[in-house]
């Protein structure tokens, strides 16, 4: 096929199959240099900028929520178009018909939405309800399935976070396919591939595949007319640089209008427009001035993106975050960095538009980077701690070199590979329950095989084990098949059809478990092992608590002792979860993640034999616990590389905070040093690094005043929040994390 | 054969060296070149009026450890030093236990690990020269330009720490001086114009790092039951620092 719009770029396979990554590969131009090129934000941007700022004081001031459409079922075509600033604005295009105002989204499950208007003093609208009256939501056909064991595992919080009452996200459409292409050409390949289904024997998943095929035809033709609406035809392939990233960001708000996924992430767009830039820079149609004014009005629409949710809700993922993942950098298989301008100019957004969580910056780390992107991305963490880093060098010969990041950790080829999202298991509870034989003390809940209570003066570690062991594989199998019944069902009553059009048709699936509260069940099993831990009984003859004598090594000291169980842990639950088939084969993956879960995880759980109170939280991810380290920064980095990746496919997050003295004493040696702990932490095959430069003194002070500090962000586990946003616990858990500091 | 077994026998005393350690920094930024890797050697003969270190001042308190367990701890943080960065003794005083960071040196540069030593330089005897021999850096405390306050704050003459620095200037081993800058004792110009004067005498010292006085150590003097001698004295502020810093860079 030969398009005129596509005048000026090389040949390839590209142009006779939809294939991104070709495209990419013969066409874009790797940049060696460093960040002096970039450009300052121009008036237009500022002015423009002032005005969302204003608004997002006003969403503050609103109690977090600016207004809510609570007549209209969020959807394609459901708002009229809104503005920011329609004269100004270079790329257009609003989930609703204003900046900031939220939809309803009741596929999901219609009590979520409900409870979230009420929480913010609106109420859901008779019409809405009346819809879907006789309408079978998401969360409803979960809750016709369930098992009353499921039930159970998720009122005791063993398994918690499920994405049963709203919609799964994880799923990163190829939102580039609509710019490269035009929709046309992507429905007609869709048509001819439903024509492909019905041939041979059409079984009853291939039936379920023509009528998703059918789906997703159906909404590449609501984005066209969505497009319209702004008066733009994107039918065709786009022209310029200003049309690409227009197209995609109208692929990107078709998706994030018909779904409302925890995370909605973008994919790895920045090399793809650079393309689009440099050409129209070589012709004379673009300045640099001008190519960054796009990037910054980009990234100011993707900043206004917002969903509805409850109390509950932020309770598990604090900050309102959509998790617009977008990934930066990398090398291709080739050996060439995919570094381009465009990389550059996506991280000055931090500088032109201010630092913000959203999106999520992610940067591939490899060896191989250029050294001037390298110290580029370690200023841009010490001035702004927005960004977050991940191993391309890991993930490069398991996904190749297009893949993007879901949420936060979860790698997938773009366009090829989705997952079904399963938010986490309690493994700190789990191992509670397992020593009161089947019995939850929080929530006073009998669960799982029925044994004695551990009924001994001194806890003795292989009796543990085995017993431990023994849960874990009952959990597991629960685990897995509470999954199969929550995406069956959202595939049926809540399918992403905008997204799932913007994939190959044939696509791989992966089911992402997680597991919470690693750190404190490693140091418990280590306590164990090599203390004295004796278990305090009630009346009733529970174990209600610990008293634990004698030292033992902590998680995060470098000490291969403990060190190890963290890895056996999960090793263990992998091996376990792979038992028990998947809903559409999915390949099991685990992630060691917990967003600001971790706050609640804790909340939900007694104490633990590592000394951990009753109820106290978390760390984060695969941090160790707060303040048991004793060997310093680099210990605790070295004891987290020891998890492997192999067993966590779906990522293994660690939030590094360090104060700026501890990284050094000049702006040089902070950028020289951070440039050197990301080089040798993912050289030992480290998976994932959250990286704050800060006091713990600002936090203390933003706790007190919120208000002089709107937007001070800081990275938690996986993502960036603002500190403002989160919850008072929450606040009150980041501040008493590690900071590393120099004594 | 013979020739085998002796390198053997003498790898094996080098790793085998004990001494006393009171604890390890796996990041170290602010220790000498890049990333290092501190060892806080335990035991020091000072009493320094502004040491932020008490808890280093009793050889008998740290934890005993092998030369070759110190080093194998050390590999384990080589991906993270880069072209600069590598291992760094400081204390305590790491020269009272020469034989034991001499032999973690060599080792060290047996390893191709850079290596940096933070000292008072109070001693010189054959046993500290040897560990200099394996010494890629010395950073050089030199706490006042003046005897008389040598004598009344630290407890030692500033003319051994001159023959230990005349020593390293003979051997050429890169030294950076470093001074704790404590007002009211050496926060004058004249101070630090003695001191600029003290440095360009010696071609080794390539650099000179004044570093704000501290009362965070306050913590350990009170855990410890004994008196911060200088917890009365004021800590420089930025102005200051950024004064001084200008006046050494003129």
């Amino acid at each position: 096929m030969e398009h005129a719009n596509w005048n000026g770029f090389k040949n390839g396979a590209w142009k006779d199959e939809i294939n991104v990554r070709d495209f990419i590969q013969v066409n874009y131009a790797e940049y060696l240099g460093d960040s002096s090129f970039l450009q300052c934000a121009t008036k237009r941007t500022s002015k423009l900028m002032d005005k969302l700022q204003d608004l997002f004081k006003q969403e503050a001031k609103n109690g977090g929520v600016l207004d809510v459409d609570t007549n209209t079922v969020s959807s394609l075509t459901a708002y009229k178009p809104g503005y920011l600033d329609k004269e100004n604005e270079l790329i257009v295009g609003l989930q609703t018909d204003s900046p900031l105002k939220r939809g309803v989204n009741p596929f999901g499950g219609m009590r979520m939405v409900k409870q979230a208007c009420e929480a913010y003093g609106y109420t859901l609208s008779e019409k809405v309800q009346e819809e879907f009256k006789f309408r079978t939501t998401h969360n409803d056909g979960v809750f016709r399935v369930y098992s009353d064991e499921m039930r159970l595992a998720r009122r005791c919080h063993v398994i918690t976070g499920l994405p049963d009452a709203y919609g799964r996200g994880r799923i990163i459409g190829d939102y580039r396919r609509v710019a490269l292409y035009g929709v046309d050409k992507l429905i007609a390949e869709k048509k001819t591939d439903k024509k492909a289904v019905a041939e041979g024997g059409f079984t009853a998943q291939k039936v379920k595949l023509s009528e998703e095929l059918f789906q997703q035809i159906t909404f590449l033709g609501y984005l066209k007319e969505m497009a319209q609406s702004y008066g733009y035809d994107i039918s065709q392939p786009a022209k310029d640089a200003r049309e690409a990233i227009q197209w995609t960001y109208f692929a990107y708000l078709g998706a994030i209008k018909e779904q409302n996924g925890a995370a909605m992430s973008l994919g790895r767009v920045s090399t793809f427009f650079d393309i689009y830039i440099e050409r129209d820079l070589k012709n004379g149609n673009l300045t640099e001035q001008g190519a960054q004014e796009l990037i910054d009005d980009f990234v100011m629409k993707l900043r206004m993106a917002r969903h509805l949710r409850t109390p509950e809700y932020n309770e598990l993922f604090g900050g309102d975050p959509m998790w617009i993942t977008e990934a930066l950098g990398g090398m291709g298989e080739n050996g060439k960095t995919l570094v381009t301008k465009s990389t550059f100019r996506m991280l000055n957004t931090l500088y032109n538009l201010g630092p913000a969580p959203e999106p999520n910056l992610t940067v591939l780390w490899s060896n191989d980077l250029p050294d001037g992107f390298k110290k580029f991305c370690a200023k841009v963490s010490v001035d702004t701690d927005s960004i977050q880093y991940e191993n391309d060098d890991l993930m490069r010969p398991i996904y190749g070199d297009d893949y993007a990041i879901a949420c936060c950790v979860s790698a997938m080829k773009v366009g090829k590979q989705m997952q079904f999202f399963g938010a986490r298991c309690n493994l700190a509870k789990l191992l509670l329950i397992a020593l009161n034989g089947g019995y939850d003390e929080t929530s006073k809940i009998h669960i799982g095989p029925q044994m004695p209570v551990m009924d001994v003066d001194k806890l003795d570690y292989d009796s543990v084990r085995e017993r431990y062991d023994i849960y874990i594989a009952w959990l597991s199998n629960l685990y897995v098949n509470t999954m199969n019944a929550i995406h069956y069902m959202h595939d049926k009553y809540a399918y992403e059809k905008t997204q799932m059009a913007l994939h190959d048709t044939s696509v791989h699936r992966f089911m992402a478990f997680g597991v919470a509260g690693l750190s404190v069940v490693t140091d418990s099993l280590s306590a164990i092992k090599y203390a004295n831990v004796k278990p305090v009984k009630n009346e009733e003859g529970f174990i209600v608590g610990f008293e634990t004598s004698g030292d033992f090594p902590k998680y995060g000291n470098d000490d291969d002792r403990v060190d190890v169980i963290a890895k056996e842990i999960t090793h263990e639950v992998i091996t376990e979860l792979r038992k028990t088939p998947t809903y559409r084969d999915a390949e099991h993956t685990l992630s060691v993640l917990t967003i600001t879960s971790n706050v609640m995880y804790g909340k939900n759980t007694g104490a633990t034999p590592d000394g951990r109170p009753a109820f106290a939280p978390f760390a984060p991810g695969a941090n160790p616990m707060h303040n048991r380290e004793e060997n310093g920064a680099l210990a605790s980095l070295n004891s987290i590389t020891k998890i492997s990746y192999d067993d966590c496919r779906d990522g293994i997050s660690n939030t590094f905070s360090i104060t700026p003295d501890a990284l050094g004493k000049t702006d040089e040696d902070r950028v020289n040093n951070l440039t050197a702990i990301l080089d040798g932490y993912f050289a030992k095959k480290a998976h994932h690094i959250n990286v704050n430069v800060l006091n713990r003194e600002t936090l203390l002070k933003a706790y007190d005043n919120p208000e002089l500090y709107p937007n001070l962000t800081i990275r938690v586990s996986g993502y960036a929040v603002n500190f403002s946003k989160l919850s008072r616990e929450q606040q009150r858990e980041v501040i008493s994390r590690t900071f590393h500091e120099s004594i | 054969m013979i020739e085998k077994i002796v390198n053997d026998n003498a790898l094996k005393s080098i790793n085998d060296t004990k001494g006393r350690v009171h604890s390890f920094q796996s990041l170290g930024t602010v220790d000498g070149p890049g990333i290092r890797f501190v060892v806080f050697t335990q035991g020091c003969p000072l009493r320094c009026g502004c040491c932020h270190n008490p808890d280093t001042w009793e050889y008998k308190n740290g934890q005993e450890y092998l030369a070759s367990e110190i080093v194998s701890k050390a590999l384990r943080y080589t991906s993270y030093f880069g072209k600069d960065g590598g291992v760094t003794a400081s204390g305590g005083e790491p020269l009272i236990q020469a034989d034991f960071v001499s032999a973690i040196f060599q080792l060290c540069k047996q390893k191709g690990i850079n290596t940096c030593l933070d000292t008072s330089g109070c001693i010189l005897n054959e046993k500290v020269k040897k560990l200099l021999s394996y010494t890629d850096r010395v950073l050089l405390d030199i706490k006042y330009t003046d005897n008389d306050s040598y004598k009344k704050y630290v407890g030692c003459d500033l003319n051994s720490v001159i023959s230990f620095l005349e020593y390293l200037n003979a051997k050429r081993i890169p030294t950076t001086i470093r001074q704790v800058i404590i007002p009211t004792l050496n926060d004058n110009d004249k101070s630090i114009i003695a001191l600029k004067n003290l440095a360009k005498k010696y071609k080794c010292v390539d650099k000179i790092e004044l570093l704000p006085f501290k009362k965070i150590c306050k913590v350990k003097y009170d855990q410890m039951g004994i008196p911060f001698p200088f917890e009365n004295l004021p800590t420089p502020d930025g102005a200051l620092m950024k004064k001084l810093n200008e006046l050494l860079n003129a």
